[in-house]
């Protein structure tokens, strides 16, 4: 019995809710209306790190949901809620999990640099919540419509994430941008539900299927149609070849700490709709799509590596080596098998620390102002911070696939799922691509251990838009560069996952396996 | 006098077409957040008119969910706009330019 039962009227049935199995966006959800409130209510305004610490207290909290779901679903068996069109499944609670790190590990990041910048307030961190259980949602979502609202939850937060430092025209110029093809990018994906819709009569994702498997469809443009503006909404999200354009600009342009958070938290939520919705709803369609997405991976994977080796701007770099571990994540769904959705989720998992960690370093040499991105800033940081030096190493070598971090098991699972689907060209592709992608990895970390540190006569003409911007950077040392406490935290949390669990894998491995859904 | 189911289907493909064409042409942001409300009717008027044929409500109710993302990206989108073109002449795309490579 719902409490909202009284309210309806005859005969219109109120679905049943199962509010723990929402829990852990509850949580979140809830967690930012305490943040706003406490905000409100304190006279002064609070140092940035009480609301960090409450972030993380929240975060941790739906962590600790999850958690307990994970047990329910491990023991119990998946179930779904809302009238099926929430699915709370082994796949779903996986993504939780992982968001809940997410949000635990960005909110330490983003309060060192919030501190360092001068930035008060909680409306970063209320913001990072509200996109953290839109990701939650999408990764649970059982109904295209479901899945639209939960992507508009993700994506407008971050619209506003990205335009967080308003004094910087380049933040101003990323948040435009993302907005404008975000938007955009929501309206095609809204107009393939509604020809799905037309085509299957239902919403609903096990409908669609059910409906799909009992019948042939002998005319059917209307549903292919969908299915493409499918394809180019979610590819828009995950930052796939043609559909990237944004990615570079936005990723330059936005804060460093949101630029990691957006990149791990978007693919997070984005790849998990994408494989729920074509692997689980469309399997009997595959012959009709998986060309589109073998494609859609092979330009994502050559594209992102190739343009990335003519970057000069770390962010930039960054920015297209993200485009290209998304071509990695597209194997694994161009697979159509529960192998392939499983190096997905890893894949998905071992990046978002990678790259987390990796923004939070490029945050910490950008200095004040967020604006010390080129390469040559990078020269010499070994004898400036050899530990930041180090760290930097271990997250790009991850990022190139090294053996002995997550990202080796990462490329190395995608690329098996790859060759057990038949999909051997994809797979040497994908080989090409991972070798391509060592140069830019290894050019940054050579340039670090180089023993020529610039002479400072460079750093203070290291391009800066406003007059103060280069006054600052002339003012800063050459031989220090401080690390924040908490960046210093979220660093050893995004390398020690990296690490750890790429010289003992079987846990996260085993938790990847288990991490499937349900097959109506 | 009926009209035909596949005539709405027909007015919202070009709508979604103009619409899509104008995000892509036009340089004023405000005209291309305007293209981007076309875009989000033309689907509304396919479900709607999907619903009809099919005889299921539940399209219908997808328009009330797509009616109140476009109202919160309304909220959102011009907050930005206004954010950043307080101080510009003009809302053309075109003018903020730092980022490229």
């Amino acid at each position: 019995m719902t409490p909202f039962a009284a309210l309806a009227p005859a005969g219109l049935a109120i679905p049943h809710i199962d509010y723990t199995a929402l829990l852990p966006e509850l949580i979140l959800l809830g967690g930012v209306l305490v943040l706003i409130g406490v905000s409100a209510m304190t006279p002064r305004r609070l140092p940035t790190g009480v609301y960090a610490t409450m972030t993380v207290a929240i975060a941790a909290a739906a962590l600790v949901a999850s958690l307990r779901l994970w047990r329910d679903v491990q023991n119990h068996g998946a179930f779904t809620t809302v009238a099926h069109s929430v699915d709370v499944d082994g796949f779903a609670v996986y993504f939780l999990v992982l968001v809940s790190c997410i949000l635990i590990v960005a909110a330490i990041i983003g309060s060192g640099y919030l501190r360092r910048e001068g930035i008060a307030g909680c409306e970063y961190y209320a913001l990072a919540l509200i996109s953290g259980s839109g990701a939650m949602l999408m990764a649970s979502a059982n109904d295209l419509i479901f899945i639209f609202l939960a992507l508009e939850v993700l994506s407008i937060p971050l619209y506003v994430m990205a335009g967080f430092d308003r004094r910087r025209p380049t933040s101003q110029e990323a948040a435009i941008k993302y907005f404008v093809l975000g938007a955009f990018s929501s309206a095609v994906f809204v107009y393939g539900i509604a020809l799905v819709y037309g085509a299957t009569g239902s919403t609903n994702l096990p409908e669609i299927g059910a409906f799909l498997a009992h019948n042939v469809i002998t005319a059917n443009g209307v549903l292919l149609a969908g299915i493409a503006l499918l394809i180019v909404g979610f590819s828009f999200k995950v930052a796939a070849v043609p559909f990237h354009m944004w990615t570079p600009d936005v990723y330059q342009g936005a804060p460093t700490p949101v630029t990691g958070f957006m990149a791990a938290l978007a693919k997070a939520g984005g790849f998990a709709a994408f494989l729920r919705v074509f692997v689980a709803t469309f399997p009997t369609l595959r012959g009709d799509w998986q060309p589109v997405i073998w494609a859609l991976a092979a330009l994502t994977l050559v594209g992102g590596a190739i343009v990335a080796l003519a970057q000069r701007d770390v962010k930039r770099m960054l920015a297209y080596s993200s485009i290209n571990h998304a071509g990695f994540v597209l194997i694994g769904l161009q697979a159509v098998t529960t192998k392939g959705v499983a190096a997905s989720a890893y894949y998905l998992f071992a990046y978002a620390f990678m790259v987390l960690g990796s923004f939070a370093v490029v945050g910490v040499v950008g200095a004040k102002g967020d604006r010390r991105h080129d390469l040559e800033a990078y020269r010499g940081l070994a004898a400036r911070n050899p530990v930041l030096a180090t760290v930097f190493s271990v997250l790009l070598l991850a990022q190139a696939g090294v053996p002995f971090t997550t990202g080796f098991f990462a490329k190395f699972y995608v690329i098996a799922a790859s060759v057990g689907a038949h999909s051997y060209a994809l797979a040497v592709v994908a080989m090409a691509s991972a070798a391509i992608a060592v140069f830019f990895y290894l050019r940054v970390v050579l340039l670090m251990y180089s023993t020529q540190p610039a002479d400072p006569g460079d750093e203070a003409t290291t391009p800066g838009p406003a007059g103060g911007g280069v006054a600052t950077l002339v003012r800063i040392p050459v031989g220090r560069l401080v690390v924040q406490p908490s960046i210093a935290l979220g660093l050893a949390v995004s390398v020690g996952v990296t690490v750890v669990f790429g010289v003992w894998p079987q846990p996260l491995i085993d938790f990847t396996r288990a991490a499937t859904f349900i097959f109506h | 006098m009926t009209i035909d189911g596949s005539w709405y289907l027909a007015l919202a493909a070009v709508l979604f077409t103009i619409g899509a064409v104008g995000v892509l042409v036009r340089r004023n942001v405000l005209v291309m957040f305007m293209c981007i409300e076309l875009m989000l009717n033309a689907a509304n008027l396919t479900f709607v008119t999907f619903s009809r044929e099919l005889n299921d409500i539940g399209g219908q109710v997808a328009v009330f969910f797509v009616l109140v993302v476009a109202a919160a990206e309304v909220v959102v989108g011009l907050g930005i706009i206004v954010a950043i073109y307080r101080h510009r002449v003009g809302a053309t795309a075109d003018d903020p330019h730092e980022l490229r490579g």
